[in-house]
C-alpha cells in the first residue's frame, strides 16, 4: 500500500499508508469513538464535508455489506483509522471497507498514531485538513488549507432534489429531507408511515398541501444557520401539526423559535453519551453526531422549554414546545449505529400524531 | 436516588479459599466493595476464610472475621455483631449461596437483616434452569430448545419438532459420559439409544446444538431506578463449547457488525431489567455466525470472573459500583472514578484490543486430562492490551510464563499433521499452537475454519504473524521489518533466536534504532475527555502518554497469572509492598499482568502499567520511569527470576542482593553456605546417570527423595524406597538425565516439617512465628495442614530453630522476607530442607494471626529503616494463646485424571484459616472451611498399603469407638478383622456386584476415605480410581494416615466414646 499523508491547518503532519481513493478533498477532521458502525458512519450523511476518524483501533472487521448503509451515496470526504482490516469476516459481508472506499471514491489513511490525533483535537478543536501523497510538498498544502473556506452548502448537496413517496397505510409524515439517515425512514416505515421525502427547501405550503399528519425534520450536516429557508419554513409549519426534530432537524426547531446554536469545539461523535430525560429522571445511552449544540441561555425567551440534558455537562440534547406539538432531540433515536434506547421516540411522535388527530 | 440511610451496618460475605473457577477475582470485587461502603460512611463487617486475600485485611473492614463461610459460622456473627443488612452478590457462588441458605433458615427474618443488592428471587430465577428458562421465554429471549426424555421415540419426537443437530446428554453419568452431538435420526437414536443405557435413571437430555456459534458475552450493570448499561462486551476466539474462563478471550467483540452487536445488547439489557438485579451482572450469548439467530447461553445475577476482567480491560470499576448500587445509589449519581468529572452512568469506549488468555496447572499435572470442555479447568489468567490484535495476542502468550514467547509451543515440535490435527480436535489447552502449526505446515485457513469453527477474522490473524515470521526470517538486521515485527508484538527473545543474537543484543540494536515502544493510557473514553489515570500499556506508536516524574520512585514486579504454587498470596505481598512504598513517599509503579489481582487495581499504585512481566518488558519501563530499584521479592518466583537479567542491565534490585538470591538458589552455593554456618541439610548427591543415582541412594539410605535438578516447586519430586522404584521412576518420569540436567537424590528423612517467615534488615532477624505441618515431611508444604503455634515440637527444637533461622538471615545476608523450611527427625535433629530469598505463600498467614505486617516490615527494611527502628527486636514473637490452622484447599473435582494424592509436588490451590482456643476447635473450622464435612458419626472407608497397616489400625479403632462404622477393602479388612475389629468387607474395584468400593463411594454411603497409596503397581490402579471417584462424588479422602488423624482429634474432641465395662476390665 502506498505512502500517504495527513496534513492539519496548523501544519502537522501524520505519515500513515493510503487506502480507498485517492481523490482527495479538503475537510472538517472530526473523530467518532464508537466501537462499531463504521458503515453506518461513513454513509451518514451529517459528515458530510467532514473527514472522520475513528477511535477504535481496528476498523473494517466485519467489512461492508448490503443492509447497514445510512445513505446511498456517502458524503464523508475522508476516514482516518489506525489499522483497516485485509481479511474481513462475516456472514453478511459483501466487501472489504477498502474496496467500498475506492468504489466511493473517498481516500483513507491507516497506520497513523489516532489516539494521539484525538487528544490533538480534543484540546485544539476540529480543524481542516486534507490527505496527500508521500511527496506532496506540506507547506503549500496548509497554506491552501488556511485559505480555503469553510462549507455552506453540505445540506443542498446531500438533499434529495425531487420529492419522492415511501408508500403505506398509516399516518401521513413528511419527512423534510436535510441528509436523512435510513435509520429514520426504517422507524417511520415500521410504524407503517405513509411517507413523503421532500427536499430541505421545500416550502410549508408545498408541505402543507399533502395533507400530512405530521413533519419530521431529519439529521444533517454543517451549520444550521446555513439553511435559513428551512428555519422560515418550520417557522410557519409549527402550530399547524406535530413535528419531531432529530438533530439539525432539533437545532432548526430551536433556531426557528428564536433560540440560538454555537458551534463545539470538537462535538459529540459517538455511541456511549448518557442522556437523562427529565420528565421520569431515567438515563439513556444515546448515538450522537453533532458540532453544533442548542444554546441554554438562548432558550430563555422562547416557547421551548428542555426535555432532555446531557448527563455529564447538562447541555440541552432535547426540547419540547410549551404550546404546540413539537419536540425534538440533539441525538439519533434511530442508532444506527450505536444503542436504541431512545427509540421510544418514535412511539412518542406516533402518540402525539394520533392525539392530535382528535384534536382536530 | 440518594443512599440509605436507615441501614448503618453491613455484613458483606467473601468467596472463601480459591479454587478454579472461583480466585483472585473476588479478593479484588470485595475488597473494592468494602472500600466502597466504608467510603459511604458504612460500618462493614466482613466474613472469609480465606486469610491469604488483601479483602481481609483488618484495614478493609471494621470488623474482619475469618471463619468458615457456613450457615453454623456466619449464623454466629449475626448474633454477635447484629448488622442490618448483608450483601454476598461480591463473594461469588460461595457467597450467594450463603446468602441464601441464611435466608431459608430464617435467621436474617429474626434478626431484621435485610439482603442488600439483587434480591433472592432475581438469584434464584437466574440460577434456577427452569425457573431460568421460563423467565426467558416471557419475556420472548431464545434459549435452547431442550427436552428430558425416557425413550428413544421421545427423542425423536422432539427432532422433529426443532430439527438437527442435537446434543445427547445422559442424566447423572460422570463427566457426560455417553453423551454426543446427532446430525441426523440415525446418529440420534444410537446415542440415544447408549445415553439412555449409561443413563442410572434411564434419562436424556436433550438439547439443540449450538457449538460452533460464536460465543459473546455483555458484562451489564442496573441501579434501582432501572437506568442499565453495558460495561464491555467481549468475544470469545473459541466458538461455544469451551467454558469461557478456559477460553481465548478478546474485547471488545471483533467480528460483529452494529446490529448484531445492538442486538444483543438489547438482549442483555432485558434481561438484567427482567431479573431486576441491583448491580454487575455477566450474560453469555451464543451467536449464530451465519444468521442473526442467538441463544441466551446463562446469566451470572453477581460479580464474576468476568467483570473482573471487564473492569481490568476497560478501568471501569464493577465490583466497587456494585456496592454503591447495593446500597440505593443510583448510577447517574455515582461520580465515574476514571475521569473524575463525569457520572459513572455511560458505556465505556476502548482504544485497544485486550486479550485475555487462561492459564493452565497442566505443567504440574501430567497426566491430567487437557481437554477443554464445560468444566472450566484454569487456575489463573494473563490480560494484555495492544493497539492490534497480534501485538495483544503475543503480549498475552509471553505474560502466561510458560517457557513460550512466540504462537509456538515445544511441547509440540516434532508433531505429525495427524498430531497436530489431533490436539485441535480434541480441544487440547494448546490447540491455538497446533493451528499455528498446521498453518506452518501449510493447511488452509478455511480447513481450520470448518473443523474448528473459529472466526476467520482471527485465523487471518494469526496468518497474518506466521506471515510476518517468514519476513523475519529472510531479513535479518532489517530495521524496517523490526520495527514492523515490534508493531505487531514480537518478542525480543524470539526474534533474536532467529536472528542468532543474544536478546540483550537486539534490545540494544533497537535502542539504537529508536524502535521502543510508547505508554497509552486507559481511560474509558478513547481520549474523548481529559483523564489521570495512571493506568499504561506498551504500544509502538508516535506519542507517549506516561510521563516521568521528578519523585523517587520503586518499581515491584508482580506475580503474573495464578497457577498452583504461586497464588493470591504474592499478589497480597505485593499490593502492601506498594502501599508502604507510598506511605514512606516513594512513587510506587506495579507492573503485572494478572486482571483478577488487587495489585492490577490502578487505584492502589501511584502507576500501574498492565505489561508482560519478562526482561524486555520491565526493561523498558525502567527505561522510561528511571526507578532507584526495583523490587523482586514480593512477585513470587516470576519476579526472583527476571533479578539477575535485570543486574546485567545495570539495574539495581532494592532489598536482598542478587548474589545472595543465588546463594540460597544454587544448590551447590547453598550447600557450602549451611556448611559454613554449621547447619544440618538432609544428605544428598548429585546424578548424571541411572547407575550413579542407585549407588548414591544406596550409599545414603532409602527411602530417597528424587527430582530433577531443573525443576522448581516440587515438579516431578518423587519419594522412593527401593531400587526398582527408583529405576522405574528414572525410566518414567525423568525425560532427560544429563550433566546437564542431572538428578538429585537426597535422604529423606521421615519426620516433621516446621516452616517459619522472617524479615531480616540485614543485620538483625525478626520471626513472627513458628508453622508446624500436620502432615509428615514428603507432602508439600502448600498441601499440608499448618499449625500455629507449634504443638508438638519442644522448647529445645524451637531454640533451634530460631538460632537456625538468624544465623541463615544474616549468613546469606537477607534484606526483606525470606522462608525457610525445616525438617526435624525423631531424635529432635533439625535440618534445613530449603531456604527461600522472598515473600512466600505463609506470609499472609503469618501476618494475619500474630499481626505482625510482615511485608510492610521487610519493604520498610529494604528502604533502609532498621527492624529496630520499627519496634521489632532480634528473636522470635511471643507465641499467640490462640491457635490457628491453615488447611489446603483442592480442586481436584474439576481436574480429571489426576492423582489426588499428597506428594512433594504441589495440587492445592487455594487455603482456609481456622482460629481459636484449642487446636480441635481451630482444626475443626479449618477443615469445615476447607470444605471437608465434619460428621460426628458415618462410615469412613479404610484401603491401605502393607506398609501403614499398622499405624492405620489406631486410627481404625478410634473411630470404631467413636461409633463410626468402618467399611475396607479385602486385604485391610482381613488385617482389621484379626485385630479385633468390626469391620464391613467392600469388593474391589473390578468386582461386578454392586458392593465393590467404588460403588460404597458413590452412593455416599461412607463419609471419608482413608487411602494410603501402595508400591505395588498393581494396587496403584486401584487407589488412583478410589481416590478419583472419591474426588469426583465430593467425599474427602485422606492420603495421609497424619490427616486422618488430626480429622480424629476433632471428632473425638466433640463426641463422647462408648465402652463397655467388659472392655474397661480386660
Amino acid at each position: 500500500m502506498k505512502e500517504r499523508k495527513l496534513i492539519l491547518e496548523d501544519g502537522s503532519v501524520y505519515h500513515g499508508r493510503g487506502f480507498g481513493s485517492d481523490v482527495y478533498r479538503i475537510g472538517e477532521l472530526v473523530f467518532n469513538t464508537g466501537m462499531s458502525g463504521y458503515q453506518e458512519v461513513l454513509s451518514d450523511l451529517s459528515y458530510c464535508g467532514q473527514i472522520v476518524m475513528m477511535t477504535y483501533p481496528m476498523v473494517g472487521n466485519y467489512g461492508i455489506n448490503r443492509d447497514d448503509f445510512e445513505s446511498i451515496d456517502p458524503a464523508v470526504f475522508g476516514f482516518v483509522v489506525k489499522e483497516c482490516c485485509e481479511a474481513p469476516s462475516n456472514f453478511r459481508c459483501d466487501m472489504s471497507l477498502d474496496e467500498f472506499l475506492k468504489l466511493k471514491h473517498i481516500p483513507g489513511i491507516q497506520g497513523i498514531d489516532t489516539r494521539s490525533l484525538t487528544k490533538k483535537l480534543r484540546t485544539s478543536g476540529t480543524m481542516r485538513c486534507i490527505m496527500a501523497d508521500a511527496d506532496a510538498d506540506e507547506k503549500e498544502i496548509v497554506k491552501k488549507l488556511n485559505e480555503s473556506d469553510i462549507l455552506h452548502n453540505q445540506v443542498e448537496m446531500v438533499s434529495i432534489k425531487k420529492p419522492f413517496p415511501i408508500p403505506a397505510r398509516g399516518k401521513k409524515v413528511v419527512l423534510m429531507d436535510f441528509g436523512a439517515k435510513h435509520g429514520i425512514i426504517r422507524e417511520l416505515t415500521e410504524r407503517k408511515c405513509d411517507l413523503t421525502v421532500v427536499p430541505f427547501d421545500t416550502s410549508a405550503e408545498a408541505i402543507l398541501a399533502l395533507r400530512p399528519d405530521g413533519v419530521m425534520l431529519s439529521n444533517g450536516p454543517g451549520d444550521p444557520k446555513d439553511v435559513p429557508k428551512a428555519i422560515d419554513t418550520i417557522r410557519e409549519l409549527i402550530g399547524k401539526l406535530p413535528i419531531f426534530g432529530i438533530c439539525l432537524g432539533h437545532q432548526l426547531i430551536s433556531l426557528a423559535c428564536g433560540a440560538n446554536t454555537v458551534k463545539l469545539k470538537f462535538g459529540h461523535r459517538g455511541c456511549n453519551h448518557p442522556v437523562i430525560n427529565l420528565s421520569d429522571g431515567k438515563v439513556e445511552m444515546t448515538s450522537q453526531n453533532h458540532g453544533y449544540a442548542v444554546e441554554e441561555d438562548s432558550l430563555a425567551n422562547t416557547d421551548l422549554v428542555v426535555t432532555h440534558r446531557a448527563l455529564n455537562d447538562q447541555s440541552v440534547e432535547g426540547v419540547r414546545h410549551v404550546k404546540y406539538p413539537v419536540f425534538s432531540v440533539q441525538y439519533h433515536p434511530e442508532a444506527s449505529p450505536g444503542p436504541e434506547d431512545a427509540n421510544y421516540l418514535f412511539d412518542e411522535f406516533m402518540n402525539l400524531m394520533e392525539r392530535e388527530r382528535g384534536v382536530r | 436516588m440518594a443512599k440509605r440511610e436507615d441501614i448503618k451496618k453491613i455484613m458483606v460475605i467473601g468467596s472463601g479459599p480459591i479454587v478454579i473457577g472461583q480466585a483472585a477475582e473476588f479478593d479484588y470485587a470485595g475488597s473494592q466493595a468494602c472500600q466502597a461502603l466504608r467510603e459511604e460512611g458504612y460500618e462493614v463487617i466482613l466474613i472469609n476464610s480465606n486469610p491469604a486475600t488483601i479483602m481481609t485485611d483488618t484495614a478493609v473492614a471494621d470488623k474482619v472475621y475469618i471463619e468458615p463461610l457456613t450457615l453454623e459460622f456466619a449464623s454466629r456473627i449475626i448474633y454477635k455483631e447484629r448488622p442490618d443488612a448483608i450483601l454476598g452478590s461480591l463473594g461469588g457462588q460461595t457467597g450467594l449461596n450463603l446468602v441464601v441458605e441464611l435466608a431459608q433458615s430464617g435467621i436474617l427474618d429474626e434478626y431484621h437483616v435485610e439482603v442488600l443488592g439483587t434480591d433472592l428471587e432475581a438469584i434464584n430465577k437466574a440460577e434456577d434452569r427452569e425457573l431460568f428458562r421460563k423467565l426467558m421465554y416471557d419475556i420472548h429471549e431464545p434459549v435452547p430448545e431442550s427436552e428430558i426424555v425416557h425413550t428413544i421415540e421421545e427423542a425423536l419426537a422432539f427432532a422433529d419438532d426443532i430439527g438437527y443437530p442435537l446434543v445427547v446428554r445422559p442424566a447423572y453419568t460422570l463427566g457426560g459420559t455417553g453423551g454426543g452431538f446427532a446430525d441426523n435420526e440415525e446418529e440420534l437414536r444410537e446415542i440415544t439409544d447408549n445415553g439412555l443405557k449409561l443413563s442410572p435413571v434411564h434419562q436424556c437430555l436433550i438439547e439443540r446444538s449450538i457449538s460452533g456459534f460464536k460465543e459473546i458475552e455483555y458484562e451489564v450493570m442496573r441501579d434501582h431506578h432501572d437506568n442499565a448499561i453495558v460495561v464491555c462486551n467481549m468475544e470469545n476466539i473459541d466458538p461455544v463449547g469451551i467454558h469461557t474462563g478456559d477460553s481465548m478471550v478478546v474485547a471488545p467483540v471483533q467480528t460483529l457488525s452494529d446490529r448484531e452487536h445492538q442486538m444483543l445488547r438489547n438482549a442483555s439489557l432485558k434481561i438484567i431489567r427482567a431479573l431486576k438485579i441491583c448491580g454487575g451482572c455477566n450474560v453469555q450469548l451464543a451467536l449464530d455466525p451465519t444468521s442473526f439467530h442467538y441463544y441466551v447461553i446463562e446469566v451470572n445475577p453477581r460479580v464474576s470472573r468476568s467483570s473482573a476482567l471487564a473492569s481490568k480491560a476497560t478501568g471501569y470499576p464493577i465490583a466497587k459500583l456494585a456496592a454503591k448500587i447495593a446500597v440505593g445509589m443510583t448510577l447517574d449519581e455515582i461520580i465515574n472514578p476514571i475521569t473524575n468529572t463525569s457520572y459513572a452512568c455511560f458505556e465505556p469506549a476502548l482504544d485497544y484490543i485486550v486479550t485475555k488468555l487462561p492459564r493452565f496447572a497442566f505443567d504440574k499435572f501430567p497426566n491430567a486430562d487437557r481437554r477443554l470442555g464445560t468444566q472450566m479447568k484454569a487456575t489463573g489468567e494473563v490480560m494484555s492490551i495492544g493497539r492490534n490484535f497480534e501485538e495483544s495476542f503475543l503480549k498475552a502468550i509471553r505474560s502466561l510464563e510458560m517457557k513460550c514467547d512466540h504462537i509456538q509451543s515445544k511441547e509440540l515440535s516434532g508433531y505429525t499433521k495427524e498430531q497436530l490435527w489431533d490436539t485441535v480436535l480434541k480441544n487440547d489447552d494448546l490447540r491455538i499452537y497446533a493451528i499455528a502449526d498446521l498453518l506452518r505446515k501449510g493447511e488452509s485457513l478455511l480447513q481450520i475454519h470448518e473443523k474448528t469453527m473459529i472466526d476467520l477474522f482471527f485465523l487471518h490473524k494469526l496468518q497474518h504473524i506466521l506471515n510476518l515470521e517468514q519476513k523475519m526470517k529472510t531479513s535479518v538486521g532489517n530495521m524496517e521489518i523490526l520495527k514492523k515485527l515490534k508493531t505487531y508484538g514480537f518478542a525480543d527473545s524470539y526474534i533474536a533466536r532467529n536472528w542468532n543474537m543474544t536478546e540483550k543484543e537486539l534490545y540494544d540494536l533497537r535502542q539504537q534504532h529508536h524502535i521502543v515502544p510508547v505508554y497509552k493510557m486507559v481511560d474509558t473514553c478513547a481520549a474523548e475527555f481529559t483523564s489521570a489515570t495512571p493506568y499504561f500499556y506498551s504500544t509502538y506508536e508516535e506519542e507517549n502518554e506516561s510521563v516521568r516524574s521528578d519523585r523517587k520512585k520503586v518499581i515491584v514486579l508482580g506475580s503474573g497469572p495464578i497457577r498452583i504454587g504461586q497464588g493470591v498470596e504474592f499478589d497480597y505481598a505485593t499490593v502492601h509492598c506498594v502501599m508502604t512504598l507510598r506511605e514512606c513517599g516513594y512513587e510506587a509503579i506495579v507492573i503485572n499482568n494478572n486482571p483478577e489481582t488487587v495489585s492490577t487495581d490502578f487505584s492502589i499504585s501511584d502507576k500501574l502499567y498492565f505489561e508482560p512481566l519478562t526482561i524486555e518488558d520491565v526493561m523498558h519501563i525502567v527505561d522510561l520511569e528511571q526507578p532507584l530499584g526495583v523490587i523482586v521479592q514480593f512477585g513470587g518466583q516470576t519476579a526472583i527470576n527476571l533479578a539477575d537479567k535485570l543486574v546485567e542491565r545495570g539495574v539495581k534490585i532494592l532489598g536482598t542482593s542478587l548474589e545472595d538470591i543465588d546463594r540460597a538458589e544454587d544448590r551447590h552455593e547453598f550447600e557450602t553456605m549451611l556448611h559454613k554456618l554449621e547447619i544440618l541439610q538432609p544428605q544428598g548427591e548429585t546424578a548424571v546417570e541411572v547407575e550413579e543415582a542407585v549407588r548414591i541412594a544406596n550409599r545414603i539410605g532409602y527411602p530417597v527423595l528424587v527430582r530433577p535438578s531443573y525443576v522448581l516447586g516440587g515438579r516431578a519430586m518423587e519419594i522412593v524406597h527401593n531400587d526398582d522404584e527408583l529405576r522405574i521412576y528414572m525410566a518414567t518420569a525423568v525425560k532427560e538425565i544429563s550433566h546437564d540436567a542431572p538428578i538429585l537424590v537426597d535422604k529423606y528423612i521421615v519426620g516433621k516439617e516446621i516452616e517459619i517467615d522472617a524479615i531480616a534488615d540485614g543485620e538483625h532477624v525478626y520471626i513472627p512465628g513458628i508453622m508446624e505441618h500436620i502432615e509428615r515431611a514428603g507432602v508439600h508444604s502448600g498441601d499440608s495442614i499448618s499449625v500455629y503455634p507449634p504443638q508438638i515440637i519442644s522448647q529445645k527444637v524451637k531454640d533451634t530453630i530460631v538460632d537456625y533461622a538468624i544465623r541463615i538471615g544474616k549468613g546469606f545476608r537477607f534484606i526483606g522476607l525470606y522462608n525457610i523450611q525445616f525438617i526435624v527427625d525423631k531424635q529432635e535433629r533439625v535440618y534445613v530442607l530449603e531456604v527461600n530469598p522472598r515473600s512466600s505463600r505463609t506470609v499472609p498467614f503469618l501476618s494475619k494471626i500474630t499481626g505482625v505486617p510482615m511485608s510492610h516490615v521487610a519493604t520498610r527494611c529494604v528502604l533502609g529503616h532498621s527492624l529496630q527502628e520499627q519496634g521489632y527486636p532480634e528473636g522470635i514473637r511471643e507465641e499467640s494463646g490462640r491457635c490457628f490452622v491453615k488447611a489446603p484447599v483442592f480442586s481436584f473435582a474439576k481436574l480429571r485424571s489426576v492423582d489426588t494424592t499428597l506428594g512433594p509436588e504441589m495440587k492445592s490451590t487455594g487455603e482456609a484459616l481456622g482460629g481459636d482456643v484449642t487446636l480441635e476447635k481451630a482444626l475443626y473450622k479449618a477443615l469445615v472451611a476447607s470444605g471437608v464435612k465434619v460428621p460426628l458419626h458415618g462410615n469412613v472407608l479404610v484401603t491401605i498399603a502393607d506398609e501403614d497397616k499398622e499405624e492405620a489400625l489406631a486410627i481404625a479403632r478410634r473411630f470404631s469407638n467413636i461409633g463410626y462404622g468402618i467399611y475396607a477393602t479385602p486385604g485391610t479388612a482381613q488385617y482389621l478383622h484379626e485385630h479385633g475389629i468390626y469391620v464391613r468387607t467392600v469388593g474391589k474395584i473390578n468386582d461386578e456386584s454392586d458392593k465393590n468400593v467404588l460403588d460404597i463411594i458413590r452412593r455416599g454411603r461412607v463419609n471419608y476415605v482413608i487411602n494410603t497409596m501402595s508400591i505395588n503397581k498393581d494396587v496403584a490402579e486401584d487407589g488412583f480410581m478410589i481416590r478419583r471417584v472419591s474426588a469426583e462424588n465430593n467425599i474427602s479422602c485422606f492420603t495421609s494416615l497424619d490427616t486422618a488423624n488430626a480429622i480424629l482429634r476433632v471428632v473425638e474432641a466433640q463426641s463422647f466414646t462408648s465402652i463397655s465395662m467388659n472392655e474397661l476390665e480386660e
